[in-house]
């Protein structure tokens, strides 16, 4: 009788993994993002020094002015593991995908007025270029950082960099009808263009950043927390009476990103600052030192798309983000 | 209609020329910071790039494709999972012996899947090309996605198995564990182009068939379909992974005629490691799959006495010859795993798996595989311990096996040309003697002192008192190992006693 089986076979000697349960404080069953997340990250009894860093371990609780007594206390609100992640983001391309088609069958790109068009170029193209040093950020944040729990999401959005820098590219290569002069037009401009300078800049001085989670912050909450309502907000909002509205559909992705990438964001720089005072002093300067800069930054880029509202959109794009890192307990 | 005269008439985009546009213009000369700010170990290492654009992406993937094609592979892979948990897979295995094959891989090779996730994002970052640079972060996550599947497969099997509890714990502390996580120590602790040389060409191209292969055909031969799926699973992963490793290899090579030395250094000493590492493979391809695959030194033949030569032979128009001491892996081959056996058995007090006798048939199926070497130097032994065994005398080696410095492997092996004599080389340094296995890991050592004084030798550690005290139950305590549940030989152990009322329960149904 297969019945009899079934009760030897369900005596389960233990529910979930040592480790797990001690987190847990308990044996009970847990869930994937815990077991594959918890304790991934070796943290004693490194053989060798690194030849590239012999300052440090191999991975360095030091290698950042932050300090927590559990660096598995920043988690993930989404759970995310490889396999829920890739997942999740497949659903996303497949939606971008349809609205490249439904694009680019009825030209609607085509539609968008001359001058807009031009605009467009100049203020949507060269990102590419900040995506791709946002993901060489997340990519050293991976590499450096402590903890799996933090460290594999900014693989994720590592690889999200990427995905973006490539919708981007791919609005290029629908403007441009596959030539790709588009793209390289964008990237003189990010190297030489006035309006781009300043974020240029900015980018290059994050790639150089040492403290990890002050690029952490740089990165992933002051400079996309300005740039990102700026340009697939305002600037988007602005290109609805010069025809865009098929661009917005292209770009959608990026605005659906970051909404989700800012619960992540919002909830490990908020459990970082509740550890201690010296944590929330240093997330608070790290915050208003980037984002000061990048408001900065985007000036002229907002001025040159926006005309005079360039500066009022900047604004209130800045009081918006301060409040958010109000709420998630920086001191503003 | 304007809109046609606007929008030019959109070209057909070749999946080169697309992979061009979406991805190699994404790189830029840095001038607000100085590239070797930007970029601080391309050049340290003594590798000379002129080029990086000559890089050839060879499987030009975006990320559209990716996440779609990796989803698609998720979705199915869990589905299979959740479906093995659901009808009880873990009772469709050969023998609960299979199991320790199984501790084996959650201990000590997932966790390397992990580090390799880490190492990626270090090299994915600090590559100057944007070519090879998007092939190591793919890689990166592909690792990490490794790990996660590796737990999530095998997480079943720790609800019903022992030694499979705490397998992060154990591989950061156990003495036999900290050959692997030294192996990737070494490399991740090396610059960007001896970390690609390490893992994606020796380990990932050269030796890869010699180490997932064995693992998942032993999972699909003993009726593992959980971990054969996850096998099957990352196979394409792989071969984008392998690809990378011949790919950075060939793009050094034709670099800079200096590159030539350093590479060939890079491959001797990648080999040797690679290779004294996967003696614990061995040992389990031979000794602890019920039903066997192939003889480990059949798999040595086929995959780098044969794959291997084709592939130096083609590497010689670059200058690279086989690795050093690959002759001395060919006179190992008849003796590596029962060496290394003999020894676990020994030792199996001190290790999260269980040891065995081999049964009757087995002797004979190791006699056949290794007609020149089994019945004259190991049959004895076994034999010999089976009769203790059943005196109720099983024995274990109660004292401290010394290591090699550099694979931190016992010393076990023996002469490359006595099978009888246990091989020890040594070297001084700075008034130290340091100790090893072959001649192999001695040039290593000699050729990096400063670098391998730093390991951190279990053996070493237990004298100087760093692992939970001076008794061997102490420092299985500190090694979170059970003992007498975990460890010891399987004869009696709970997971023998589980497996044995499973298939008492099974008969009953069936008669
Ligand atoms: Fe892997
Ligand atoms: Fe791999
Ligand atoms: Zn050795």
């Amino acid at each position: 009788m297969s019945l009899e089986i079934k009760t030897t076979a369900i005596q389960q000697r233990r529910q979930t993994f040592a480790n797990v349960a001690r987190r847990l404080g308990a044996d009970r069953p847990a869930s994937r993002y815990e077991e594959s997340m918890y304790d991934l990250q070796p943290e004693v009894n490194f053989h060798y020094r690194p030849t590239w860093a012999p300052e440090y371990e191999l991975f360095d609780k030091s290698r950042t002015a932050i300090t927590m007594e559990d660096w598995y206390a920043p988690r993930d609100p989404r759970q995310l593991y490889y396999g829920a992640y890739t997942i999740a983001r497949s659903r996303m391309m497949e939606a971008t995908e349809k609205n490249f088609a439904f694009v680019e069958k009825r030209q609607l790109l085509a539609a968008i007025a001359p001058a807009w068009a031009e605009i467009v170029r100049l203020y949507l193209l060269p990102l590419r270029h900040y995506e791709w040093g946002a993901n060489m950020n997340n990519s050293q944040i991976t590499a450096i950082g402590y903890g799996a729990a933090i460290t594999q999401a900014t693989q994720f959005i590592t690889m999200d960099r990427l995905g973006i820098a490539q919708i981007i590219s791919r609005v290029g290569l629908v403007m441009d009808g596959n030539a790709g002069d588009s793209l390289a037009a964008a990237k003189r401009a990010w190297m030489d263009d006035p309006v781009w300078q300043g974020v240029r800049r900015m980018v290059e001085d994050s790639l150089v950043l040492t403290d990890w989670f002050e690029l952490l912050v740089a990165q992933n909450l002051s400079m996309d927390g300005m740039l990102y309502p700026l340009v697939y907000g305002r600037f988007d909002a602005g290109g609805q009476a010069h025809g865009a509205q098929g661009l917005s559909m292209l770009t959608e992705f990026m605005v659906d990103w970051q909404d989700d990438n800012a619960k992540w964001v919002d909830a490990v720089i908020k459990r970082v600052a509740a550890e201690n005072d010296a944590n929330r002093q240093l997330l608070s300067g790290w915050y208003a030192a980037w984002a000061t800069r990048a408001q900065e930054a985007l000036r002229p880029l907002a001025d040159h798309v926006l005309g005079c509202d360039g500066v009022t959109a900047l604004a209130e794009i800045r009081q918006a983000l301060d409040a958010r890192a109000r709420k998630i307990g920086l001191l503003v | 209609m304007t809109t046609l005269l606007k929008e030019p008439k959109a070209k057909k985009l070749g999946l080169k020329e697309r992979y061009a546009h979406l991805t190699r213009g994404l790189g830029w000369e840095t001038t607000y910071q100085p590239m070797s700010k930007v970029f601080p170990f391309a050049d340290y290492e003594g590798i000379k790039i002129h080029d990086w654009d000559a890089w050839e992406d060879p499987f030009r993937l975006t990320m559209d494709a990716y996440w779609k094609y990796q989803a698609e592979k998720e979705r199915k892979l869990y589905a299979v999972i959740d479906s093995f948990a659901q009808n009880n897979g873990q009772m469709n295995i050969t023998d609960a012996r299979y199991i320790n094959a199984i501790k084996i891989f959650l201990t000590g090779v997932s966790p390397l899947e992990y580090m390799a996730h880490r190492g990626y994002a270090q090299v994915g970052r600090h590559f100057v090309g944007a070519g090879p640079r998007v092939a190591c972060q793919m890689q990166a996550i592909d690792e990490l996605r490794h790990a996660q599947t590796q737990i999530h497969t095998i997480s079943h099997y720790n609800k019903f198995f022992d030694g499979l509890h705490d397998s992060r714990h154990m591989h950061d502390r156990v003495w036999y564990l900290s050959v692997p996580k030294s192996f990737f120590d070494d490399a991740a602790s090396a610059g960007p182009f001896e970390f690609l040389t390490a893992i994606s060409f020796s380990f990932e191209y050269v030796l890869t068939n010699l180490l997932f292969v064995p693992f998942m055909s032993g999972a699909a031969f003993n009726g593992d379909m959980a971990t054969v799926t996850f096998g099957f699973s990352a196979q394409s992963d792989e071969s984008r992974h392998m690809t990378l490793g011949l790919e950075i290899i060939k793009f050094m090579l034709e670099q800079d005629e200096g590159n030539v030395p350093i590479v060939q250094k890079w491959i001797d000493k990648w080999f040797w490691r690679g290779y004294r590492l996967l003696t614990i493979v061995a040992m389990m391809m031979d000794y602890m799959l019920p039903k066997r695959v192939m003889s480990w030194a059949e798999a040595w033949e086929m995959y780098f006495e044969e794959a291997g030569g084709a592939l130096f032979k083609d590497l010689a128009r670059y200058g690279i010859r086989e690795p050093k001491y690959a002759d001395v892996a060919r006179k190992e081959k008849g003796r590596l795993s029962h060496e290394a056996w003999c020894t676990f058995y020994n030792y199996t007090h001190a290790a999260a798996f269980h040891t065995w006798v081999p049964k009757e048939e087995e002797l004979a199926w190791l006699s056949e595989k290794y007609p020149d070497t089994f019945d004259k130097l190991y049959r004895p032994r076994f034999e010999y311990w089976q009769k203790q065994q059943e005196a109720g005398k099983r024995f274990y080696n109660n004292s401290l096996p010394q290591l090699c410095t550099v694979c931190q492997v016992p010393m076990l092996f023996t002469e490359p040309d006595d099978p009888t004599k246990i091989c020890f080389r040594r070297a001084e340094h700075k008034g130290e003697t340091y100790h090893f296995c072959s001649d192999g890991c001695c040039d290593i050592f000699k050729d990096e002192p400063e670098k391998y004084i730093q390991s951190w030798l279990p053996v070493h550690q237990i004298f100087q008192g760093n692992c939970g005290g001076a008794t061997i139950p102490d420092v299985l305590a500190w090694y979170h190992l059970n003992n007498g549940v975990d460890n010891l030989d399987y004869q009696g152990s709970p997971d023998q006693q589980l497996w044995d009322a499973w298939m008492k329960d099974r008969g009953k149904a069936g008669g």
